[in-house]
């Protein structure tokens, strides 16, 4: 059941697009910054498999920079 | 609020990614959550101004699967600008209380049995006719709440005043404001405040007159405090009756003896006048002087029945009227030392300072209320200290819409949207706004709150439906009143939240949506008014009682003059309210500009709020072509009163030999029918108790958290002592909070109140104490 948030940081001027695109991925919640390009990323998946298929979702999105990890959790909730 | 421990890993997944933006990115903010609104998934924010007091702060509200789970200050709201205190940062937890009513109830043989809203509503018509056709217009009563929304007070007014035909509209306002209605009447023509919140961005000078902001108004309390950090030439004086946090936190604490404020601030205005600190030019361009009746007693016998007479007088006979109230003849009267009184009169009086005086009930709630109100006025009036930035005598209020609802909309007996009863003008406009034939608008007020609740003991008033407010709780003299809605022919709807005294002594209980569960607006001290969408879903068969009155005046046959539609309904009984203050001395701000802020002052005039009133500078309706135009006097200028000190209604004696003095405390709103439902308020302050001076408490053998028995001339009541707490009393004095249902401290207290405003005094009552 692992639970992780990160900081992302999209490519120059991809902010509002990488909201877009993590907002329709499955088991990922969003907050954007007021002020900064950043974006707290949230991820909830039900097991390890899904949460491999989500990262290498989103790995493969074009507007973003870099993830920064910030918290992690793989335990039994 | 329930948290599964899945939700509570990712709450702590996005602090932690907070905290990490936190250090990588100094001064990020994630403050605009507001306009994510769902894209997450997870949590939305909404803008609505707070739930409990009248400082209106403004908040954001999270909300996660269709409930309420979190509160953060808007940064957008220049109230609080980013802060609440306690109450506001757990006040959605008071939306989920376990005993939440979610049905209608009716008494049958003494039990309560549910049954659909829609019934029991037509059970509340079907009586209400009943009782009229048996018992004449007058028989029937509406009772509010400066905690009705403002389409809430609207429809009642216009159900009962416009439609129904009598003035028995009254509102808990009337225990809390209602003396400085009358304040601002008599000595503006005009009803609230000249300033804004902004002024406390200005003042050198704070003095708090009876006012424990520090628990009362904590949000604006730390706005002076951090000015005072922030600029060197800042004071907090407090003025007070007992020892408070405020009295801790301020640079100098002057205690009176209870109602002497009334001779303080004549010793004040003259030592104003004595070394000449008078801003003529101010005073000769700006102001008159007055006198009234004196010895004007104390209401404490029904139907009792005043009426003030203004004669003018000049500066002279104000003089001389001062003579009475030299600092040592004041400090005989107050107890407080006359060089205290010339340090007031010189902060007052120093050019080179902006004072603000800050009131809320220990002035108000005052058996001369109007007067202690004029007197303050008069000192600011004096100096020419009014309405600048930083020059203001602020009147602040308890209750989040007491000004919006009740002050605004007029939900008192002799008041209507516009204007008062008495005055054909004001009944013609609203007639025709409400679409009813003028007749049916009733010239002649008839019970102010203590007096209608007399009335129902009587029997005088048989059918009352009371909304968002406790009385069972709140009058003084409680067990008259508790005893008087018992009797046998009486009928008793009580629409409400949760189960409370009230609700224990109703024939019909209506489940009421609360605070965001229903959209609405307030209008808080500043003359700011507050729009709040509906958030959440109100549980069961909760319903707003905006709605709830407007199925009730359906089922009256009043379809016509109630057409709204449940999509839309908030808005248009808006805009159908704003004509009643069309013009720049009241203008109201259209729906959709509402919608979009965090609150707008009035009076709004080509889309400008307007911050200082009677300052032409700031104020569209000042055209008098001077610096400032007093326009609610028809003489054009502020009144100043010659209003003498009198003794309260009550006094410690031989018998009784103690003050009581009643109030709040900063957990906890009122009579504690919500925040004690939230657990972490409740448990900080789980039980009321007495105040009492650590002498008097040796004197009568009493340790902290012992039983102490107070006994006046109305009842008694039980309960354990608070020694060195957070409030001291002076010796002689006892004080007790109101918010515990199981210490009905109003058993206690008089029902005396201000024969001008006929608001109760809750401060001064004489008790005698015994160990229990």
């Amino acid at each position: 059941m692992p639970i992780f948030s990160y900081l992302a940081i999209p490519k120059d001027g991809a902010r509002d697009d990488l909201c877009a695109e993590l907002a329709k991925i499955e088991h990922c919640q969003i907050i954007p910054a007021a002020n900064r390009e950043v974006v707290v990323l949230v991820t909830d998946t039900p097991d390890e498999s899904v949460e491999k298929a989500l990262q290498k979702k989103l790995k493969g999105l074009d507007c973003l920079h870099s993830l920064c990890l910030s918290f992690g959790y793989n335990g039994k909730v | 609020m329930k948290l599964d421990r899945r939700e509570f890993i990712k709450q702590a997944a996005i602090s932690s990614a907070f905290a990490t933006a936190g250090a990588i990115f100094p001064g990020i903010s994630f403050g605009d959550w507001s306009r994510l609104a769902n894209n997450t998934g997870i949590i939305s924010w909404q803008k609505s101004p707070c739930r409990f007091c009248g400082t209106g702060c403004g908040v954001l509200v999270g909300v996660s699967d269709g409930k309420a789970v979190a509160v953060k200050g808007d940064p957008n709201c220049s109230v609080n600008k980013g802060l609440c205190c306690m109450k506001g940062y757990h006040s959605v937890q008071a939306l989920y209380g376990k005993d939440r009513i979610t049905k209608a109830k009716v008494r049958k043989n003494g039990q309560m049995i549910e049954l659909p809203i829609q019934e029991a509503l037509d059970l509340v018509a079907q009586k209400l006719q009943e009782t009229k056709a048996a018992h004449g217009k007058d028989s029937i009563a509406i009772y509010g709440s400066g905690q009705w929304t403002i389409p809430d007070g609207y429809v009642a007014s216009k159900l009962f005043k416009g439609c129904i035909g009598t003035n028995n509209v009254e509102a808990n306002a009337r225990l809390c404001m209602a003396s400085a209605v009358t304040g601002f009447m008599t000595s503006f023509g005009i009803d609230e405040p000249m300033g804004c919140y902004e002024d406390i961005d200005y003042a050198n000078v704070f003095i708090t007159w009876g006012n424990n902001m520090a628990e009362m108004h904590p949000v604006l309390f730390s706005r002076m405090i951090a000015n005072r950090k922030k600029r060197s030439n800042v004071k907090i004086i407090d003025l007070a009756t007992r020892y408070t946090r405020t009295s801790q936190a301020a640079d100098t604490s002057i205690i009176f003896k209870p109602q002497t404020d009334l001779a303080m601030a004549n010793a004040i205005c003259y030592e104003i006048i004595r070394n000449d600190w008078v801003n003529w030019n101010f005073v000769n361009e700006h102001v008159s002087f007055h006198k009234g009746k004196t010895n004007i007693g104390y209401g404490t016998e029904d139907h009792f029945a005043f009426k003030d007479k203004a004669e003018s007088i000049d500066f002279e006979e104000f003089k001389v009227f001062l003579e009475d109230y030299t600092p040592e003849k004041v400090e005989k009267i107050s107890g407080v030392p006359a060089k205290d009184v010339k340090y007031l009169a010189a902060l007052y009086g120093d050019p080179s300072l902006k004072v603000t005086s800050f009131w809320c009930m220990g002035m108000n709630q005052h058996t001369r209320g109007t007067w202690i109100n004029n007197l303050v006025y008069n000192i600011h009036l004096l100096v020419g200290k009014i309405s600048t930035p930083g020059n203001s005598p602020f009147s602040l209020t308890g209750q989040p819409s007491a000004c919006g609802t009740v002050r605004e909309v007029g939900t008192l007996t002799n008041r209507l949207p516009h204007g008062v009863v008495m005055n054909e003008h004001d009944r013609k406009m609203a007639a025709n706004i409400w679409d009813v034939p003028l007749e049916n608008i009733d010239p002649k007020p008839t019970y102010h709150t203590v007096e209608m609740f007399r009335a129902l003991d009587r029997g005088d008033i048989k059918f009352i439906w009371i909304q968002v407010t406790n009385p069972m709780v709140t009058m003084p003299n409680l067990k008259r009143y508790r005893d008087g809605a018992l009797k046998d022919d009486r009928f008793v709807i009580v629409s409400d939240v949760y189960p409370t005294p009230t609700t224990d002594i109703a024939d019909v209980i209506l489940p009421a949506a609360m605070w965001i569960e229903q959209e609405g607006l307030y209008g808080n001290s500043e003359r700011r008014t507050q729009h709040f969408a509906q958030i959440v879903d109100p549980p069961g068969d909760a319903m707003s009682d905006t709605w709830q009155l407007i199925e009730v005046a359906r089922r009256l046959g009043f379809e016509k003059q109630f057409p709204w539609e449940k999509s839309n309904y908030i808005e248009k009984i808006w805009e159908e309210y704003r004509i009643f203050h069309a013009g720049p001395k009241h203008e109201m701000a259209p729906y959709k500009v509402l919608t979009e802020r965090s609150g707008v002052q009035w009076p709004f005039v080509n889309g400008k709020e307007t911050r200082w009133r009677f300052n032409s500078e700031h104020d569209p309706a000042c055209t008098n072509g001077k610096d400032f135009h007093f326009y609610g006097k028809k003489d054009n200028r502020a009144w100043i009163w010659a209003r003498p000190y009198e003794p309260a209604a009550e006094l410690p004696d031989s018998e009784y030999g103690f003050w009581l003095n009643t109030g709040r405390v900063i957990e906890h709103w009122h009579t504690g029918s919500m925040t004690r439902r939230v657990p972490v308020l409740h448990n900080a302050v789980p039980s009321a108790y007495v105040e009492i001076h650590p002498e008097d408490a040796a004197e009568l053998g009493v340790m902290n958290g012992e039983m102490v028995k107070i006994i006046s001339r109305r009842g008694e009541i039980t309960m354990p002592a608070q020694i060195n707490g957070r409030g001291v009393p002076v010796p002689g004095m006892v004080f007790v909070p109101f918010f515990d249902e199981s210490y009905l401290i109003n058993e206690v207290t008089l029902d005396a109140f201000c024969p001008i405003s006929k608001q109760p005094d809750y401060k001064k009552c004489a008790v005698r104490l015994e160990k229990a």
